[in-house]
């Protein structure tokens, strides 16, 4: 962080000058005085809905403030578009991907500046640049993979390398860790020091407060689309950050919720495997257990679980409440008791253009039809959703894509639970979802466990899996490393298991 | 994130996507009064609707087809083929049932399954053997098409002339002075709509034109409800066709030539999105009136060349995409 000290006296090359942002009738942003200066990282943090977003996108010319004026070197600028504003070096990566799927990475990096020899395309220049800028960010993808089949994290990479090839002096990163592991972040990290040491101005969110502390020269925090707080890194520690966004001390993130365990497993899974991705995998969960799932992206969790839904192929033996079955499909896996929610929210588990009553009732829809669907019924189930999971929605029509991410979750817990089931799989409970949020889910994972119901968790979190766990199984690289159990469930172990120190590689 | 703009949300019943189809129909109707006023007269009304009857039929099953993602090309040439094969049939078996309304019946039957079959072979080749509808169809279409021709010899088939003057009735008659073809037409598009709003099939076609994933990790049988889309619509193109037949009494290589686009055209204006995951049976009933009455309408006023129907059909079909895009910007 010595780099602050010297950036307080340089001139922001991007500020928000008085800033407000109201949408129609309903301010989002009050009294915004924000700024990034050349060669400093400067963290944003806040609850979901806090006005992140917003602010974000008024740096980075997607919207316009109510009133008050962006500052680009000290001059008041109106970005037209965003395209304007990334021809003044102003980069926004988006937290979700701009890319298109069926192009190749190179041709992403590329897109609509594509390098050309008279009017041909200069593909041998374009792929050199392309492995340049992935050998720096230490990403072994193949420039000519399509990124439909590339995994989310070398996605993400793909994405920095594309700002990074822009030569941008305002580099604004929308939590670019939420999908990368531990080691990729690091890695990321490593970059955004390099950028901040060529002078770049760099503006950083993430919900992980430990890399905030890592990263960041100043924090400011936002509660409610106010500032709370700009101070150097140096002067807010992790508790003090949490505090500051909540507005409330948060002394519990995890429940400690005491659970009976039953002793005959409910689910018993022998043998199993999951395409090319996962080999003889065998695990059991019992009663009123909540089994996490630890390992790094690509070890095969979420394969595992999907093949266990019947959403993949598979093979291998199933017992469920001792008797052998084959799932097959997500209908049968339902009717069984079990329930997936999937890690991918918005592609996967929410239609994002429909409201929230027919997304709610999607799985469930039999147990509201009799010929005919009982809107009246479903209605009552959007009632007690919104009661029970505390779903904060501006109006009951809101499309569920205009929901902040924790209470898409919630919604999405709440269609799971709707189907009554005794086994629940989450995948990546709180991906993207601020620490307020994060807290009620996992008190509702404890309060599962607590009334007999078992629950796995797949997390790439480490303390989430830490607080949260029963017992723990680490998995590499498609099969079961280890499975631990009470003082064995620590950072350390778990790490040690998935990188492969320890344990067995099913692998060899 | 901040999503404070879903604040500004107008409830559905006031956006004009929503009635700009009615608006239009409604205008669409006055200007014709004020033209002709033979217009609106009762004869000239029934006579339309009998007309857009078949397209109409037609274009409630697409409506399926086309929220839940899909598209079928080939409805035009299957009605041309289940009439070629259906007066086949009733022809083959007129030596041995006579004419009378049992080789009707067996022909209705033989309608009804043709189109059943015809719609599972489209469903099937798309959702099992997972061509790109469009090709699958486009395929169908010729293949429909080609075989309508050769089984006429290049020429007309014509249903034996005894059978043709009991058929009649069905399309020439009615009750209480509304013609069969209209009746049914009401009949499909009521169920249709219901079908549509109120059942868990109509909720899964849109959830699958929405999001197939979605759809997929939500235990719905994706594979499944597409097939039935394009057997159902199927098996309506067969009632279309079985209302068609006694209309001429033939089928030939120009039967059913142009009705896929009439009836896709007539699914888009009334307001299902071409992409999928929204679809309204009711709106596309509009679609379907709007379409015709243009047609009369030229035919009866000499302002512009019925000629030029086509072309001002293409400009209202250009016209409510663009409205359509208009409202999902606002939204």
């Amino acid at each position: 962080m010595s780099a602050a000290a010297e950036a307080v006296s340089v001139a922001p090359t991007l500020a928000l000058s008085d800033v407000t942002r109201s949408f129609g009738p309903v301010q989002i942003l009050f009294d915004i005085n924000f700024d990034l200066r050349p060669g400093e990282v400067h963290a944003l943090i806040g609850e979901n809905g806090a006005g992140k977003s917003t602010m974000m996108k008024m740096l980075s010319g997607y919207l316009q403030p109510s009133t008050g004026h962006v500052m680009l070197d000290g001059q008041p600028v109106s970005f037209a578009s965003s395209e304007a504003a990334e021809d003044a070096g102003v980069i926004l990566i988006h937290q979700e991907f701009n890319l298109a799927e069926q192009l190749s990475v190179e041709q992403n990096i590329f897109l609509g500046r594509e390098l050309k020899k008279g009017f041909l395309l200069d593909h041998a220049e374009m792929r050199a640049q392309t492995v340049a800028l992935l050998g720096q960010l230490e990403t072994h993808v193949d420039p000519g993979a399509r990124v439909s089949e590339i995994s989310v994290s070398d996605k993400q990479m793909v994405e920095i390398a594309k700002a990074l090839s822009r030569n941008a002096r305002v580099l604004i990163m929308d939590e670019p860790t939420a999908v990368l592991t531990t080691r990729e972040a690091e890695v990321l990290f490593r970059q955004i020091e390099r950028l901040r040491a060529a002078g770049a101005a760099i503006l950083f969110t993430s919900h992980k407060l430990d890399e905030v502390a890592r990263i960041a020269d100043r924090i400011t925090v936002l509660r409610d689309g106010h500032q709370v707080i700009s101070t150097p890194a140096g002067e807010m520690n992790e508790d003090d950050m949490a505090r500051h966004m909540v507005g409330r001390d948060l002394t519990n993130l995890f429940p400690q919720v005491p659970h009976e365990k039953g002793a005959e497993p409910v689910l018993a899974v022998e043998n199993f495997s999951v395409g090319k991705v996962v080999h003889d995998v065998s695990f059991d969960l019992r009663p009123g257990e909540i089994l996490g799932f630890a390992g790094l992206v690509g070890s095969g969790r979420t394969e595992l679980m999907e093949g266990l839904m019947g959403l993949r192929e598979a093979r291998g033996t199933i017992r469920v409440r001792g008797a052998e079955t084959v799932i097959g499909s997500v209908k049968r896996a339902a009717e069984l008791g079990i329930a997936y929610l999937t890690e991918d929210r918005k592609g996967r588990g929410l239609i994002v253009g429909q409201q929230m009553r027919p997304n709610l009732t999607l799985t469930s829809l039999a147990r509201f039809t009799n010929w005919l669907i009982n809107r009246k019924a479903e209605e009552e189930a959007l009632d007690r959703a919104i009661e029970e999971f505390d779903i904060r929605a501006p109006t009951r029509e809101v499309l569920v894509g205009n929901l902040s991410g924790g209470n898409q979750q919630k919604l999405l817990l709440a269609k799971v639970m709707l189907g009554e089931p005794d086994i629940i799989i989450i995948d990546e409970p709180t991906r993207g979802i601020d620490i307020g949020t994060k807290q009620q889910i996992y008190e509702f994972i404890a309060e599962l466990a607590k009334t007999g119901k078992s629950v796995i968790v797949i997390s790439s979190e480490m303390a989430e899996i830490i607080g949260l766990s029963d017992r723990v199984v680490v998995m590499r690289t498609g099969g079961v490393s280890g499975v631990l159990e009470g003082e064995d469930i620590n950072e350390d172990t778990i790490v040690r298991y998935a990188m492969g120190l320890e344990g067995g590689d099913e692998n060899s | 994130m901040s999503d404070a703009n879903a604040h500004k949300k107008t409830p559905a019943y006031m956006d004009l996507h929503v009635v700009g189809p009615v608006v239009a129909l409604v205008v669409l109707m006055i200007v014709g009064y004020f033209m002709n006023e033979n217009f609106l007269s009762y004869a000239n009304v029934t006579n339309v609707l009998a007309r857009s009857a078949f397209i109409g039929i037609i274009a409630v099953g697409m409506t399926f087809v086309i929220t839940s993602g899909g598209l079928d090309l080939s409805v035009g040439s299957m009605a041309a083929f289940i009439a070629g094969l259906m007066i086949m049939i009733m022809n083959a078996l007129l030596p041995s049932m006579g004419a009378g309304w049992g080789v009707i019946l067996v022909g209705m039957a033989a309608a009804l399954a043709l189109g059943l079959t015809a719609g599972l072979v489209n469903g099937l080749l798309i959702t099992k053997v997972r061509i790109e509808a469009f090709i699958v169809t486009l395929g169908t279409m010729g293949i429909f098409r080609s075989l309508v021709t050769w089984m006429a010899d290049g020429g007309t088939l014509s249903l034996n002339f005894e059978v043709r003057e009991i058929y009649r009735p069905v399309y020439y008659d009615g009750i209480l002075g509304v013609a069969w073809p209209i009746i049914v037409f009401a009949i499909v598009a009521i169920i249709g709509e219901i079908v549509m709003r109120h059942t868990s099939f109509g909720r899964h076609c849109a959830a699958i034109g929405s999001n197939e994933q979605v759809a997929r990790y939500s235990a719905v049988h994706v594979d499944r409800v597409r097939t039935i889309t394009y057997v159902l619509l199927g098996l309506l193109v067969g009632v279309a066709t079985i209302m068609y037949v006694p209309r001429l009494g033939s089928a030939s290589s120009s039967t059913g030539v142009l009705w896929e686009l009439e009836a896709i055209a007539a699914v888009i204006i009334g307001g299902t999105m071409l992409k999928g995951g929204f679809g309204r049976v009711w709106g596309t009933v509009v679609g379907v009136l709007i379409l015709s009455l243009i047609g009369n309408l030229l035919n009866l006023t000499d302002l512009v060349s019925p000629y030029l129907n086509g072309a001002i059909q293409g400009v209202i079909i250009i016209l409510a995409v663009v409205l359509q895009r208009e409202k999902k910007a606002s939204s």
